[in-house]
């Protein structure tokens, strides 16, 4: 049993995983389902920048969405209105995200708590209406076409669905690695000091503001790189990707599939993405099949997938321990085994 | 080497200290005797610079440091080991303890001379350094707390109710480690409501009362003291 979940956790079980999505175009023939899993894989990766100023960091910013439309715009703007290719665009958009983050980001954390996440709600309003209105620069409700797709090379054409998917799966990859590389040194042990406690992290020396505004960056440039592969697959953008429903749809991704967790983020948007496609026949009714189940995952599983099934794991292993050391007191309140995995986790 | 004049601390319009100096010395113990809602937390979070004084003057080595932001302080020598242990429960022990020393974070070698420093102080620490902190008993969790800010290297350690939740057994090594930590030259200011045993291994003390520092002195005239005895002691 405890290889079992030793596996589920382990790097081998991440390398399946990985294979996995590496055969998945080789072993369907539907395009569609080809598509919409590179989608899915686009908006994992901005979720895994959610994951890191959200999860980690404990901040709730409801302008992630936001960031997520500036980084299509960026794309958008420069390789239809000035002729750029889409790489140094892509570029662009990953700076612009992280500049963009940087300013809001010394703003809104001077705020704690629900003022900072209706800050930022408030921010990813104004950053829709910026592009709803300001039509000289983004065009206005009219949208933008003719977006330039990622320049292949040799025979390789990422116009082409195959292709573009493993590119994105490359892209996802590196998220996923990046995420478990802060998670795993002193700068993931920072952001979790400080969701666990402001004043704890301040008194252990941890300047606050710059970590803040260092997670929050983070998180917009994932949000941005998001976007702007968004662009370069769907090559017509328009205010919609702004719309803060994408933040709260990624909200639901990341709350399903574990908060502050490596594998959470990927989860989520997967088991929703393809619980989207396998209800689309009843269109606008099946938020009638999301709304509850969303509240019974809350209420069951307030951990999300993955963070639930660390908990349960740290509980094993909290009721295993005292078999081995007599006098250890084990403590079981909720947070503390709920932490006590997470600290663990590499899932 | 702490010097603090005048100093008030307000919760918006409550006075929760009204003028308070004081002075340590390097290489004190020095021991702050108050009842609950005295102040001697509001004291604490307003040297380490969590609560910002409302007035007067903090002064560490002649340096002004009043206003000054937690982690600046930390940086300067001032470690608060908070009241109530505080731990991340669910990271190990030895990431606990490897985030006190974040302000040393660049001098890896230091950092494990200090650790393994603190590990040789708690021998059963080493033994659990894996296990989640919040699995650990409440006089462990203490030696956690203590460890992770000496990890700061401190100057100055100031110790909120170390006892607090303790058996009277443990809190007599706890004590007893305070005293250690203190002879090998780590300035020390302790709260504590446990008088007697506070006041025991004290260079001096003060008393503070509704947010005034209302009396002071070396360990034998505090001990010798009836209101302090009264007071404090029971006794």
């Amino acid at each position: 049993m405890n290889r079992a979940i030793d596996f589920l956790l382990g790097s081998t079980m991440r390398w399946l995983l990985l294979a996995l999505a590496v055969v998945f175009p080789l072993v369907t023939d539907n395009e569609y389902h080809i598509y919409v899993m590179a989608l899915a894989f686009i908006w994992a990766i901005a979720v895994y920048g959610m994951n890191i100023i959200t999860g980690y960091c404990g901040q709730l910013n409801l302008a992630h969405g936001g960031f997520f439309a500036i980084g299509a715009y960026v794309v958008a703007i420069l390789t239809v209105d000035h002729g750029w290719p889409f790489w140094p665009a892509f570029a662009a958009a990953g700076l612009f995200g992280a500049v963009f983050g940087f300013v809001v980001g010394i703003v809104s954390l001077r705020l704690k708590e629900h003022y900072f996440a209706i800050f930022t709600l408030c921010v990813g309003y104004i950053i829709y209406l910026m592009i709803d209105k300001w039509e000289a620069l983004t065009h206005g409700s009219l949208g933008i076409i003719n977006i330039a797709p990622p320049e292949g090379f040799g025979l390789v054409d990422f116009t082409q669905t195959i292709p573009f998917y493993y590119l994105v799966l490359a892209f996802l990859a590196l998220a996923i690695w990046l995420t478990r590389r802060i998670s795993e040194s002193l700068l993931g042990r920072t952001f979790r000091a400080i969701r666990i406690s402001d004043d704890l992290a301040q008194s252990l020396g941890i300047n606050l503001m710059r970590n803040k505004v260092l997670a929050f960056v983070i998180s917009t440039v994932y949000a941005a790189a998001a976007g702007g592969l968004y662009a370069g697959v769907v090559r017509f953008i328009g205010p919609e990707e702004a719309n803060f429903i994408h933040t709260f749809d990624m909200i639901a991704y990341l709350l399903v599939g574990g908060i502050g967790t490596l594998m959470g983020p990927l989860l989520g948007t997967l088991v929703i993405t393809w619980l989207t496609q396998a209800v689309q026949s009843l269109e606008e009714y099946r938020m009638i099949v999301f709304g509850p189940m969303l509240v019974l995952l809350v209420i069951f599983f307030p951990r999300g997938i993955v963070g639930s099934f660390l908990t349960w794991r740290g509980r094993r292993m909290a009721r295993q321990a005292p078999r081995k050391t007599r006098e250890s007191r084990v403590d079981t309140t909720d947070s503390n085994s709920a932490d006590a995995t997470e600290a663990r986790n590499n899932a | 080497m702490l010097k603090l004049e005048g100093v008030d601390a307000k919760y918006d319009s409550f006075k929760a200290l009204d003028g308070v100096s004081l002075e340590i010395d390097a290489g004190e113990l020095v021991v702050l005797l108050g009842a609950n809602g005295a102040g001697k937390t509001t004291l604490f979070n307003t040297i380490s610079g969590l609560m910002k004084p409302a007035a007067g003057r903090i002064t560490i080595d002649g340096k002004d440091v009043t206003g000054r932001k937690p982690s600046a302080l930390v940086q300067a020598g001032v470690v608060q080991c908070p009241e109530g242990r505080k731990l991340f429960p669910g990271m190990s022990v030895l990431k606990n303890l490897r985030l006190g020393g974040y302000v040393h974070r660049r001098d890896r070698a230091g950092m494990n001379r200090t650790l393994e420093h603190i590990l040789a102080m708690f021998p059963i620490l080493e033994e659990k350094k894996d296990q989640p902190a919040g699995s650990l008993s409440g006089g462990q969790q203490q030696m956690v707390a203590v460890g992770r800010a000496l990890m700061g290297r401190p100057k100055l350690l100031m110790l909120d109710e170390p006892s607090l939740g303790l058996a009277p057994l443990v809190v007599k090594q706890v004590f007893e480690t305070v005293q250690s930590i203190n002879a090998e030259g780590t300035t020390v200011l302790l709260a504590e409501q446990n008088a007697y045993a506070a006041l025991k291994i004290a260079n001096r003390a003060y008393v503070i009362e509704n947010g005034k520092l209302v009396m002071q002195g070396d360990r034998e005239e505090m001990l010798g003291n009836e209101a302090v005895r009264k007071a404090y002691i029971g006794a």
